[in-house]
């Protein structure tokens, strides 16, 4: 019988054997179970940070955080049975109440997950009582923002939390899902320095989920860091004045002090109140926003295409000029060009052209540039004259982003060599194709912001600093902004220069003549195949030492005349002076009604109501009227 | 005359380790109840271990007892014992109180009692007797089927209150069987069902058809010659393939809602961890987070604050595995592994039968408890809630190994009475 005794022994050894090296495996070799334990007992507290503040250029602040709540629900703490209390509370019902609690508890039955997104402060004191008695309900504390001026809100872009889609193409590796994250405008573009850094403190819970106490004495727990605040370029009053001008409209206002390249004033018309993309309405109201016919949240100033229309005389007798085509104080015959002309006929020069906006001026001299007898052939010779235009047009900041610090800018168009030969194939094109270009119409295409920067190059006699809309982060200047010249040698912008002042003394820009101060301006109304003209104006004041350089386009609105230099105008004075001289013309844009004084001889009527009626913008048949 | 006083006959090695599980026992239970918010001693009776220590001095009352009593009247009483047993069993079935899908307590005022309990060591103390009446031999047929037949009343009793772990204890006692002459097959068949039993649930049944099929090739291949042997391999195949198949019956339909559970949690734990596999995980990470030296007495975060359940009765393992790690667990299993071999050794110096039977009856009992305890906490076995000797908290179960025990050690210090008077 003792060999039986010695199985029992051996089963006795072997069972112990198998436990020992079984302990091994999951005490000391495998690592998983000790992960595993800490993520049961701590639970990580995200403390958010507070969002960078931002103030404009005067100190002003311009966007805070407002306290806000989001109820987290640990789903083994909570009492089923106060499930219709809670539904109470905080008005939800039944269904998405349950729906909501079987999501959380598929995630954790002892962590917590958001039950109700941001309840505002006013709610959330009516609750905070009632939420103290009931188990396994939480308040977190966030923030959201909160825009006093109402103003701005194209450019100051919104917050929202970081979507599933935007959280898998994230590298940064920074954020987690719940974190907030910079849509749009400077939220986006300075995302960085605003968002701050998030805090996390590890409590140790039981398994109900109560907090019994800091992990490793705390040692582990980092405190938030505030995000970085950013003081904008913007003059609120003057941005607020601006937007109030611009209020039924549709279009564009930027200023730019053409000193720095800031910006003063930002408006993309129509706008909304940015307050309503922020907190719990943000989704709803967004929809809205984006259903809306006028399209509020299209960032008008650096998204908005059109073409320059007369604007852009001032660059084509610039190029003119520098290729030494043109003198500056050469006289041109005017009697005949292709294009209609609402300048008399005469003997024109610079600056004369430019006040009276002379098409059939620009014509000549746009051919000189283009054809410059360098190739016998035509179209070769227009090539090249093109192609040199081409380059010379860049360097005034069109054809490309200017380098905004905004997201989302669009390049406009400055056709170039390339372009025609897809439209028309190569050297199937010259000059007598393309010479709508010479008073600013045609293919080519460019954003407000750009006319705004025009017309800082044209303030400072030739070169520009890139615009943007952020000068300070937290006391540091934000990135240096080297001028950019155009290469256009200085004296050639007196005569170009002294036809804008004109333009405004004498001409079409009478609009925004401003007493005691020389303000030089163009107007340009540019011809819109979809409907009634835009109405563009560029100006910068005062013709010596100017503080201030504009664009206006107010889509629709018929001549530059109107609209725009009135606006424009108002703009300038306000900046200028703080307050208004010429009340009327402050009550006739605020009016808006600028089809009053439409001349009779309007052109060929398009019915501006029917979306319809679209002509095509060739250029061989668009060359009529061109006030501006 | 010294050397007849009891005190000196005592195996005093195995009342040591008994003294040890008990402190180890009690100083776990307090780890394991412990919160660091509401500062309990151990001594509180608002503390497990606090009550814990109202039944080990009871246990000593018990022990004095069992010293006391005349070493013949184990024998003599053991029909009685059972008898009144299996009417407590059936009474509890009528009166019983449910707790947990379990029709096994009494309850008496404030205290409950479990009578299944008791009757480990009743059926023990009947095995040894009927076995050891003379001119039996244990490896005759008939007196087998009845040496089952005792064990068997009990288990099915308990199997009805629905406490399918206890009864199971019994068939431990399979073990005493076996060193009293049951043919070894039995045992290899009984330890091979457990582990195609246990292989049918961790595998996937094609792999384990593949296995069996791959073993009767060998067998055939390496031993078999004469045909005979070749046809019980093969009948022996084909019971196993049927036996594999059953256990989805088995699972389906015998076996209860919650057994279903803790046996589907065996296999994968990580189905559903909050609901079926939460045992199983929870103590699986608590263990596996003590590492090689362990967090610390009362340092362990799983078992203090709740993550583990029934951690002082039948997860006690836990709190030492997390909290003294791999050395404080394997420390454990050697202490027990020498109560066991010990219990050998002294069963098997036993001059009289009954002794012998009793004591290897004992250890059966205690390592069929130890093993199935331990297996379970660490994932090795589906959760069956026993509780691991003179270690977890609870009354009964330690009034009863306590007696079981006990009852030996006080024939195994008489065992030269029972010598000189045959």
């Amino acid at each position: 019988m003792s060999s039986r005794r010695i199985v029992i022994q051996v089963l006795i050894l072997a069972i112990a054997m198998v436990f020992t090296i079984r302990l091994f495996s999951i005490q000391i070799v495998n690592d998983d179970y000790k992960l595993a334990a800490q993520n049961n007992i701590i639970q990580k507290i995200v403390e958010y940070p507070y969002r960078g503040l931002v103030y404009d250029r005067n100190g002003k602040l311009v966007v805070y955080n407002t306290p806000v709540y989001d109820l987290m629900i640990v789903p083994k703490e909570l009492n089923l049975a106060d499930s219709a209390k809670i539904c109470q509370l905080i008005g939800m019902d039944h269904a998405t109440f349950m729906m909501k609690y079987q999501k959380a508890r598929r995630y954790s039955a002892i962590l917590s997950s958001k039950l109700q997104d941001q309840i505002p402060n006013h709610e959330f004191a009516r609750i905070q009582d009632e939420l103290v008695n009931i188990p396994g309900l939480y308040p977190l504390p966030r923030t959201v923002r909160e825009y006093p001026e109402n103003t701005l809100a194209n450019a100051l872009g919104y917050v929202r939390e970081i979507s599933r889609y935007q959280l898998d193409r994230d590298t940064s590796g920074y954020y987690h899902p719940g974190d907030y994250t910079g849509i749009k405008g400077i939220e986006l573009e300075y995302e960085n320095a605003l968002r701050g850094k998030r805090g996390m403190s590890y409590k140790i819970v039981n398994v109900q989920g109560v907090v019994k106490g800091a992990f490793k004495d705390g040692e582990l727990d980092s405190s938030s860091i505030p995000g970085k605040s950013i003081h904008l370029t913007i003059d609120s009053e003057l941005q607020r004045y601006a937007e109030i001008l611009m209020e039924g409209k549709v279009g564009s206002v930027v200023a730019l002090d053409p000193k720095t390249g800031e910006i003063l004033a930002y408006v993309s018309a129509p706008s909304y109140n940015p307050n309503l993309l922020s907190g719990r309405d943000l989704g709803k109201n967004y929809l809205m926003l984006q259903e809306d016919s006028l399209k509020p949240l299209f960032n008008r100033p650096i998204q908005a295409m059109y073409p320059p229309g007369s604007m852009f005389k001032t660059v084509q007798t610039l190029i003119a000029m520098q290729e030494g085509v043109l003198g500056p104080y050469e006289k041109i015959m005017c009697d005949y060009s292709p294009m209609g002309d609402h300048a008399p006929k005469g003997i024109y020069d610079v600056d004369r052209a430019i006040a009276l906006s002379s098409n059939t001026f620009l014509y000549k001299i746009f051919r000189r540039v283009m054809l410059q007898d360098k190739n016998p052939n035509v179209y070769i010779d227009s090539r090249i004259g093109l192609e040199n235009w081409n380059n010379q047009v860049r360097k005034f900041g069109l054809g490309s982003e200017l380098g905004v610090d905004l997201p989302g800018e669009k390049s406009g168009n400055v056709p170039t060599v390339a372009y025609y030969d897809r439209v028309y194939g190569t050297n199937r094109w010259k000059f007598s194709n393309i010479y709508s270009l010479s008073i600013g119409q045609g293919e080519i295409q460019v954003t407000p912001i750009q006319m705004a920067n025009l017309s800082a190059i044209l303030a400072n006699r030739g070169y520009y600093y890139t615009p943007h809309i952020v000068r300070e982060i937290d006391g540091e200047p934000t990135r240096g902004y080297a001028a950019k010249h155009t290469d256009i040698n200085a004296e050639y912008f007196e005569p170009v220069i002294s036809g804008m002042e004109n333009t405004v003394l004498r001409g079409t820009g009478f609009r925004a003549r401003i007493t005691d101060i020389i303000v030089c301006g163009k107007t340009s109304t540019v011809e819109n195949p979809h409907g009634e003209d835009h109405s563009g104006f560029m100006a910068f004041a005062p013709k010596d030492n100017p503080q201030i350089s504009v664009a206006v386009y107010v889509e629709n609105a018929g001549q530059g005349a109107r609209a725009a230099a009135s606006t424009a105008g108002l703009v300038i004075e306000k900046y200028l002076k703080g307050e208004i001289s010429r009340p009327w013309i402050e009550e006739y844009v605020l009016k808006g009604d600028f089809s009053d004084f439409k001349p009779v001889k309007k052109k060929t009527t398009v019915d501006t109501t029917s979306a319809g009626s679209v002509k095509p913008a060739t250029n061989s048949e668009s060359k009529k009227n061109n006030e501006g | 005359m010294r050397d007849n006083l009891l005190i000196y006959k005592l195996d005093w090695l195995s009342i040591s380790f008994y003294i040890l599980l008990i402190i180890g026992g009690w100083l776990n239970i307090y780890a394991a109840d412990y919160d660091p918010d509401i500062a309990e001693g151990i001594f509180s009776l608002k503390m497990s271990s606090g009550r814990q220590l109202i039944w080990i001095g009871t246990s000593a009352i018990l022990v004095l007892l069992i010293m006391l009593l005349d070493f013949k009247i184990y024998s003599t009483i053991s029909y009685a014992v059972y008898g009144v047993m299996i009417f407590f069993l059936i009474a509890v079935l009528i009166f019983g109180e449910e707790v947990a899908g379990s029709k096994s307590w009494f309850e008496l005022g404030a205290f409950k009692f479990q009578p299944s309990e008791f009757t480990k060591f009743a059926t023990a103390l009947v095995l040894a007797r009927f076995l050891s009446k003379t001119n039996r031999k244990s490896d005759n047929l008939k007196s087998q089927s009845i040496g089952v037949g005792l064990l068997m009343l009990p288990l099915i009793l308990i199997v009805l209150q629905g406490d399918l772990g206890t009864a199971m204890v019994f068939g431990g006692l399979i073990l005493v069987m076996f060193r009293e002459g049951m043919h070894p097959v039995i045992l290899m068949v009984a330890i091979g069902v457990v582990l195609l039993f246990l292989l049918t649930l961790l595998l996937d049944q094609v792999v384990l058809f593949i296995i069996i099929v791959v073993i009767t090739a060998l067998l055939i291949g390496l031993m078999a010659k004469d045909p005979k042997k070749i046809a019980v391999i093969l009948i022996g195949a084909v019971i196993a393939g049927g036996f594999v198949k059953s256990v989805d019956f088995i699972l389906s339909d015998v076996l209860k809602p919650h057994q279903q559970k803790r046996v589907m949690s065996l296999i994968n734990p990580n189905a559903d961890p909050l609901g079926i596999g939460w045992n199983v995980t929870q103590s699986k990470i608590a263990i596996g987070s003590g590492g090689f030296g362990g967090k610390g007495y009362l340092e362990g975060t799983q078992t203090k604050f709740d993550f583990v359940p029934e951690q002082t009765t039948d997860f006690i393992f836990c709190t030492i595995g997390e909290e003294q790690g791999w050395i404080g667990s394997t420390l454990l299993i050697v202490l027990f592994t020498a109560l066991f071999l010990r219990l050998v050794f002294l069963a098997e110096r036993q001059k009289s039968k009954f002794a012998r039977i009793y004591g290897y009856g004992v250890m059966s009992i205690l390592f069929f408890h130890f093993t199935v305890n331990i297996a379970m906490t660490i994932g090795l076995f589906p959760v069956i809630g026993i509780p691991l000797p003179f270690f977890s908290y609870g009354g009964s179960s330690l009034w009863g190994f306590t007696i079981l025990l006990f009852i030996f050690l006080k024939l195994d210090a008489n065992r030269m009475n029972v010598l000189q008077r045959m």
